[in-house]
């Protein structure tokens, strides 16, 4: 496992270009964060500060950040779909089988890959929101502290529920470009269906059905953090009934497809001729 | 002897084209084989199912006694095929790091192997820098890193200048005379000739011959020759029994013979004749010629 891994890290961190969007999206949200969590004084016309509304109390920083954080997951997501696509157009896909890879062996390679990536970005985000949160909360209990770390869990498996499915399409496709696009085909079909069977059919059975396409699903793993920050500041908050916590199903779906979109790709590299 | 590669009734079909058809052949250990055949028939399809890159639609192969999977072997095989693919923004040295990575061998290697092929001095220039002979010669250096059992080649020398074939070709002969078992696919046929001891002929994914490459043709040679008395000397020709096949061009006459007879001999007969020849010469065929013969025949 450590030899695959070591493999693919080579591959990647000799690469410029793959370095700087692993930067971008691992470094940069972590600064964005912080950077936000600092009073802004607005050409001393008012001051902005996030932290005042809230947002990073504990444990609805451990929901926010995440959610946050995921929207950075796109830069991450063109080095997995590069990491196939230039393996193909190098041809090194090739040089690699003949060399003893087996084909099992390039893809366990690659998803480990993802499995690491997104376990470090986990544990940044981990560090961000304890310090963020320990800054601003008064709550110094720790099972307070960590009450909604779920939330990060969460936040994993959409990482690797969702390079899986930028590998698949990379496989699929074997060029980055294209994998990209269709990643953002495949987001409107998702809607289009959607629009389909709620005209069709009604709209509640529509949410229920589309809750299990591949991006939706993942996209619910950490939702509504909006609602949330409304909630906790109304006064009455309790009584709007959104449902933002994560659950146990919706971390299998993910899973499922996650286990689905690695063997398929699998699948692929298996019956094709290189 | 030790077997290395056994393929048996191996098929492969692109849709409707069948690539190889019904292939079966042994390398052995310790000989230098050719594959050889024109372009289109097959030699790399062949090569790359054995190499675990493209998959076979019918028959059989395995590497070494049969009991290893193929790309545990492929870490005792050294091969390249068609163009040296390596990832153009790294070094050579750590292009080599990663084939060591993958076949489990010892980084001490790398710097050994880049010396076989006189690439040290540019070990740490970026792959994408390299002229397409260095590329080739990385190649081979990075074939090399596990000390193979075998070498497989497909067409190491395709558009390489003279010097660049020429180096090649050193490189080969020198791994081929420390005993390494050598696979050169090549529609080259001096090249085979120059290097190989056992052949194998394909041609649209059939095999037409498999042997040693001086076993090719069961042939006795073929005398050229001219004299003054043009066509007496061919009606002569012709009702000997020791000649087959007569061809005439311009004024120079070729007969196959049928039995081996020398030039001494033959110039007797033509003495005890009344002819007297101004032009004799005997041949046997090159491969050049061998292979024509052999893929023409079988066309009819």
């Amino acid at each position: 496992m450590l030899r695959l891994l070591q493999l693919e890290l080579q591959k990647l961190l000799l690469n410029r270009a793959s370095k700087v969007l692993i930067f971008i999206s691992f470094v940069l949200p972590f600064f964005i964060i912080l950077l936000s969590s600092i009073r802004f004084n607005v050409f001393n016309y008012f001051t902005l500060e996030v932290g005042h509304y809230g947002v990073f109390n504990f444990p609805i920083v451990w929901h926010i950040v995440t959610f946050f954080a995921s929207q950075f997951k796109l830069f991450f997501a063109i080095v997995v779909v590069s990491m196939v696509g230039n393996e193909y157009s190098n041809k090194t896909i090739k040089q690699n089988l003949i060399d003893g890879l087996s084909k099992k062996e390039f893809i366990l390679s690659k998803f480990y890959t993802i499995i690491f990536f997104s376990a470090l970005a986990t544990l940044l985000v981990f560090i961000i929101c304890l310090l963020v949160g320990l800054f601003y909360s008064s709550i110094d209990e720790l099972h307070l502290i960590f009450r909604d770390t779920e939330f990060l869990f969460a936040y994993f498996i959409k990482l690797v529920g969702f390079f899986s499915l930028c590998l698949f399409l990379g496989m699929l496709v074997k060029r980055s470009a294209f994998a990209l696009a269709f990643l953002f085909v495949l987001f409107i079909l998702e809607w289009i269906i959607f629009g389909i069977l709620a005209w069709k059919i009604n709209e509640s059975t529509a949410t229920k059905i589309q809750n299990f396409f591949p991006l939706k699903s993942m996209y619910k793993l950490i939702d509504q953090p909006f609602q949330r920050i409304a909630i906790s500041k109304a006064p009455n908050g309790q009584d709007f009934l959104y449902d933002f916590g994560v659950h146990w199903y919706e971390i299998a779906i993910v899973m499922a497809w996650t286990a689905l979109f690695i063997f398929l790709s699998y699948r692929l590299l298996k019956k094709r001729d290189l | 002897m030790e077997p290395i590669l056994t393929i048996t009734n191996l098929t492969k079909k692109f849709g409707y084209l069948t690539a190889v058809k019904d292939l079966s052949f042994t390398i052995n250990k310790g000989n230098v084989y050719g594959i050889l055949g024109p372009n289109g028939s097959g030699k790399s399809t062949t090569l790359g199912i054995v190499l675990n890159v493209v998959n076979k639609t019918e028959g059989s192969f395995h590497w070494f006694d049969g009991n290893t999977t193929t790309h545990d072997a492929l870490k005792k095989v050294g091969a390249i095929i068609e163009r040296p693919n390596f990832y153009p923004y790294m070094t050579a040295a750590q292009n080599l790091r990663l084939v060591c990575r993958i076949k489990g061998v010892d980084r001490s290697k790398i710097i050994e192997k880049l010396e076989v092929v006189g690439l040290l001095d540019r070990k740490d220039h970026k792959f994408s820098t390299y002229s397409l002979g260095m590329k080739q010669r990385l190649a081979i250096a990075s074939a090399l890193l596990n000390d193979p059992e075998i070498l497989i080649l497909d067409e190491p020398t395709n558009g390489l200048d003279p010097q660049g074939i020429h180096q090649i070709r050193k490189i080969i002969k020198d791994i081929a005379s420390k005993g390494t078992t050598i696979l050169l696919a090549s529609h080259l046929l001096d090249e085979v000739e120059k290097v190989c001891s056992h052949v194998v002929v394909l041609r649209k994914g059939e095999k037409l011959y498999s042997g040693r490459v001086d076993e090719m043709i069961s042939s006795h040679g073929f005398f050229e020759l001219k004299a003054k008395k043009h066509d007496e000397l061919i009606k002569l020709l012709e009702n000997h029994t020791s000649f087959g096949n007569i061809k005439v061009e311009d004024q120079l006459i070729t007969a196959f013979l049928n039995i081996p007879m020398d030039a001494p001999e033959f110039n007797t007969l033509m003495f005890e004749k009344g002819i007297i020849l101004s032009h004799l010469v005997k041949r046997k065929e090159s491969l050049e010629e061998q292979f024509l013969q052999l893929t023409d025949h079988t066309e009819l």
